[in-house]
């Protein structure tokens, strides 16, 4: 065996032997979920809502014969698949490895499943089959389906159409006809894009350029919202002129795109330092949760103390 | 400190006996050698340990590091002061699982100062698992805080549609167009709040929690810059996003909070107004999540400084060659 192979593996024993011990020989323990049953519509069935181990051990002290709150499998099998799930992603960072392309695997299939769920019930179901067939959709799907929003528009065949041309993709011979609806995605999508910048972006971006370089606040000088002002105005120009090729870079051009290289630059550092923030951030959870949710070793928030 | 250290002493044993290999290789390589032959999974473990051990002090001692609340912040947090009881509020929830850790502590921070102001609250989405994270939401704050407000008449959940912003298209004009039902299957017209309500230019506010596309530049552009004087729009957004909204504030985009750091520092300013003197940690989400920030930021800060150093010491010594 290498000695990296071997390092690791003794890595791993000891880590599930702590986890063990941690689960099963320690007062607290780890890992698990607790819900609350809830009777709904005369105790004809129960609802389980999320609960906690603070909950369920206040509702044991108070009657150690409660069946009130209770300790859910499923949500502590599902706890323990996440943390897994979570280190298995995480080893990536040592090297990649099996149990990365496992979890990498998983997450592309249910999250392409679940996709196409929402995509069915909440978009085709209700907006398309929904709107040409009413009726049906109420009693099969939808029994809420009702009013005037529930009122019969043939001009939903046309999407229908459209949509079905679109799956011809699929068709060994005659895929040239899913070109047509593409045509009709692409055509609208880019006119829709086209007012959205256009409104959005470029009219209103001239407008919110065009600032007062000397701010008057109740009659007195405001210089620190002038220097803001000018700082944002030079920003806008310098970056413009280095954008515009039609002119070689020197002299008065040249310093000026010089000057707006180093905006950029600053942008970029900005977007970098915001983007550092970010990760961090997503990193932070995970790691909350496994020493959280999982582990039991931090209770930021109180779920489990008395 | 000195408590935290004496009661959790395994916890700076592990640190320094998992960082001592490295420690050896810089004294047996020397600075410069052991610097420029780095694995970079040292540097991924050296992450790792400047962000546990952070979340670990707080998760253990409760405290958190002082904010002090941004301009932007303050903006956000004044703009829905300025409601009344009862107004109606967007809440488009466009992020998903991948970004909760970042976007997650303004979303309950927002629907908390909104259930505060007694607002009608209209949840949607333009992710898939926006809608379930407004639910998740909805059971954190609305449900365990605020069991008074009913659903259908203080808050709804519309649930998610796709088509980006040819939702957004539709929707500022005709509501009922694209929603038939709420997130649960009850039709439109059987939901009290949702009586006169035809298009969301009847939204007093439009408070959006984004992750990306589509988002708060979709919002900004095919909702807000239409109708200017009908729109208002606040948003909280992750950071990659951030520096691509700047540029809409104030006129387009009057509050904005960007990444955990915006989430804090709102988070502050909800907590200090409505939180009384002990306030529920769940609200505190933000805040804790500053105290990784700040180190693992200075772990960079120390590593791009070494960096450099290793580059001009390189350079200098391959000009004498």
């Amino acid at each position: 065996m290498k000695r990296e192979t071997m390092i690791w593996t003794l890595v791993m024993l000891l880590g599930a032997l702590g986890l063990i011990g941690r689960a099963a020989f320690t007062s607290l323990g780890m890992g698990r979920e607790y819900v609350r049953a809830v009777p709904v519509a005369n105790g004809q069935w129960t609802e389980y809502q999320p609960s906690n181990y603070g909950q369920y051990r206040r509702a044991e002290i108070a009657n150690p014969n409660q069946t009130d709150y209770v300790l859910s499998l499923p949500r502590s099998v599902g706890l323990w698949v996440a943390a897994f799930f979570t280190l298995a992603i995480f080893s990536f960072l040592y090297g990649d490895n099996p149990f990365y392309k496992i979890a990498e695997a998983i997450l592309v299939g249910v999250s392409a499943a679940y996709w196409m769920v929402i995509a069915f019930w909440d978009v085709l179901i209700p907006n398309l089959l929904g709107k040409i067939w009413p009726a049906l959709i109420q009693a099969w799907a939808i029994p809420g389906l009702s009013g005037p929003e529930a009122a019969r528009n043939a001009w939903y065949v046309i999407p229908l159409v459209l949509g079905v041309m679109l799956l011809w993709r699929l068709s060994p011979t005659g895929g040239w006809i899913s070109r047509w609806p593409l045509a009709f995605i692409i055509g609208t999508f880019a006119g829709l894009q086209m007012i959205g910048f256009l409104h959005g972006d470029f009219l209103a971006q001239i407008r919110n350029s065009i600032l007062p370089l000397a701010v008057m606040d109740r009659g007195v000088f405001d210089p620190w919202e002038s220097l803001r002002n000018i700082l944002i105005v030079t920003g806008v120009l310098s970056c413009l002129v280095y954008f515009f090729f039609s002119f070689e870079h020197t002299g008065m051009v040249g310093k000026a795109a010089k000057l707006g290289t180093w905006f950029l630059m600053i942008t970029f550092g900005a977007g970098f330092g915001y983007t550092v923030m970010g990760r961090i951030a997503l990193l932070a959870i995970r790691i909350e949760f496994l020493l959280d949710d999982w582990l039991w070793l931090i209770d930021p928030i109180r779920r489990r103390s008395l | 400190m000195g408590g935290f250290l004496k009661d959790q002493w395994w916890l700076p044993a592990v640190v320094i006996g998992s960082l001592t290999p490295l420690a050896w290789r810089f004294v047996s390589l020397g600075f410069f050698p052991a610097l420029r032959t780095l694995d970079r999974r040292w540097i991924f473990l050296l992450m790792f340990w400047a962000v546990l051990v952070p979340i670990y002090y707080i998760g253990i001692t409760g405290q958190t590091f002082p904010e002090v609340p941004s301009a932007l912040a303050r903006a956000a947090v004044d703009e829905i002061e300025d409601l009344n009881e009862g107004d109606p509020v967007l809440l488009p929830f466009d992020y998903d699982p991948a970004t909760e850790g970042e976007v997650a502590p303004m979303a309950t921070a927002f629907v908390k100062h909104a259930a505060e102001k007694k607002l009608k609250m209209y949840f949607m989405a333009l992710w898939p698992i926006g809608s379930q994270l407004a639910d998740a939401t909805i059971d954190k704050v609305i449900k365990s805080d605020f069991p008074r407000m009913i659903y259908g008449q203080d808050y709804v959940n519309l649930g998610y549609k796709s088509g980006n912003e040819g939702v957004i298209k539709v929707i500022v004009t005709n509501l009922r167009e694209l929603y038939t039902t709420d997130s649960r299957g009850t039709a439109l017209q059987a939901i009290p709040m949702m009586s006169g309500i035809d298009n969301i230019q009847q939204m007093k506010l439009i408070i959006n929690v984004s992750a990306g596309y589509p988002g708060t530049k979709e919002w900004v552009q095919y909702a807000v810059t239409p109708f200017p004087d009908r729109l208002r729009l606040v948003a909280g957004c992750t950071g990659v996003q951030a520096t691509q909204m700047y540029p809409y504030i104030p006129r387009q985009l009057p509050g904005l909070l960007g990444a955990i750091k915006g989430a804090a520092e709102y988070e502050k300013l909800v907590v200090d107004k409505y939180g009384g003197p002990h306030p529920d940690p769940k609200y505190l989400d933000g805040l804790r999540r500053m105290g990784p920030q700040l180190v693992a930021h200075l772990l960079i800060i120390v590593l791009i400084v070494l960096a450099n150093i290793v580059y001009f010491a390189d350079r200098r010594r391959e000009a004498h060659r």
